[in-house]
């Protein structure tokens, strides 16, 4: 019983993880989605764009878009987290879960590059 | 006293999971996830707006109609909510990340914050958007 408590004691808790590095991508890319939503509400606040014209001028700067765009793929990589551990929680059995998984990542890979192709249609 | 002990072993009959069972901090917890979980079904619509918003005037105006049905609107309002919810309850999550507030008086006083900000910002956008 004994040589079994110390055994437990020494045991030494090992892995990739893995799972930390996704906790601070989701945390990272929440901050950066936070300062664009403030940034953004402050712009619209000030410009209040109200045809199509002053709206599209809105993204005419290019860093506008670079900057919209990286909110975009930060909501797509969040997105992925947070829908991972949902599906982790009640997604039984094991093949939907996976099934459901690719969908969730096939989706949010659409839906970046449709996010590339609103900011640069040109 | 031994009626109630055998009272006391019955399996309960079900079990009652629902959100107004839970403590604040845990009814927090469980709409950051069912938001988030909206804000996720909502991209592609959101994203065919924006799209559709800064392809032509035309277009343009097609969303401007789109966003007038009452259903659309209603959408608008739900999102928003999820959007206000999801954002200051990530706040309030990064804010225990750090170790700010954790103790129980201040984590349910920061949940009740949560749930009143996210129904007044709500409020607030809807406000200004729609009307």
């Amino acid at each position: 019983m004994g040589a079994v408590v110390v055994t437990r004691a020494k045991r030494r808790v090992v892995g990739a993880h893995y799972g930390t590095a996704q906790w601070l991508r989701q945390r990272l890319t929440a901050v950066i989605m936070a300062v664009y939503t403030v940034l953004a509400i402050v712009a619209l606040l000030i410009l209040h764009p109200e045809n199509h014209a002053e709206w599209r001028a809105l993204f005419a700067p290019g860093w506008v878009r670079v900057v919209t765009l990286l909110f975009f793929l930060s909501l797509c990589y969040h997105a992925w987290v947070g829908m991972r551990d949902i599906l982790m929680d009640y997604a039984r059995p094991t093949s939907l879960r996976l099934a459901l998984y690719t969908a969730v990542v096939v989706a949010l890979g659409g839906y970046a590059a449709w996010a590339v192709q609103i900011m640069w249609r040109g | 006293m031994p009626e109630a002990a055998v009272k006391k072993k019955r399996p309960p009959l079900w079990l009652n999971i629902s959100l107004f069972n839970l403590p604040v901090p845990g009814r927090v917890s469980i709409l950051h996830r069912i938001s988030g979980a909206a804000l996720f079904l909502a991209l592609p619509w959101l994203l065919f707006l924006l799209d559709n918003s800064l392809a032509s005037p035309e277009r343009y105006a097609r969303v401007q109609q789109h966003l007038n049905h009452p259903l659309a609107q209603l959408a608008v309002l739900g999102l928003l909510w999820a959007y206000a919810h999801h954002f200051c309850a990530g706040i309030r999550h990064l804010l225990l990340d750090l170790h700010v507030g954790i103790d129980l008086q201040s984590a349910r006083a920061s949940a009740r914050a949560v749930l009143g900000a996210s129904l007044a910002l709500t409020l607030l956008f809807g406000w200004v958007l729609l009307w």
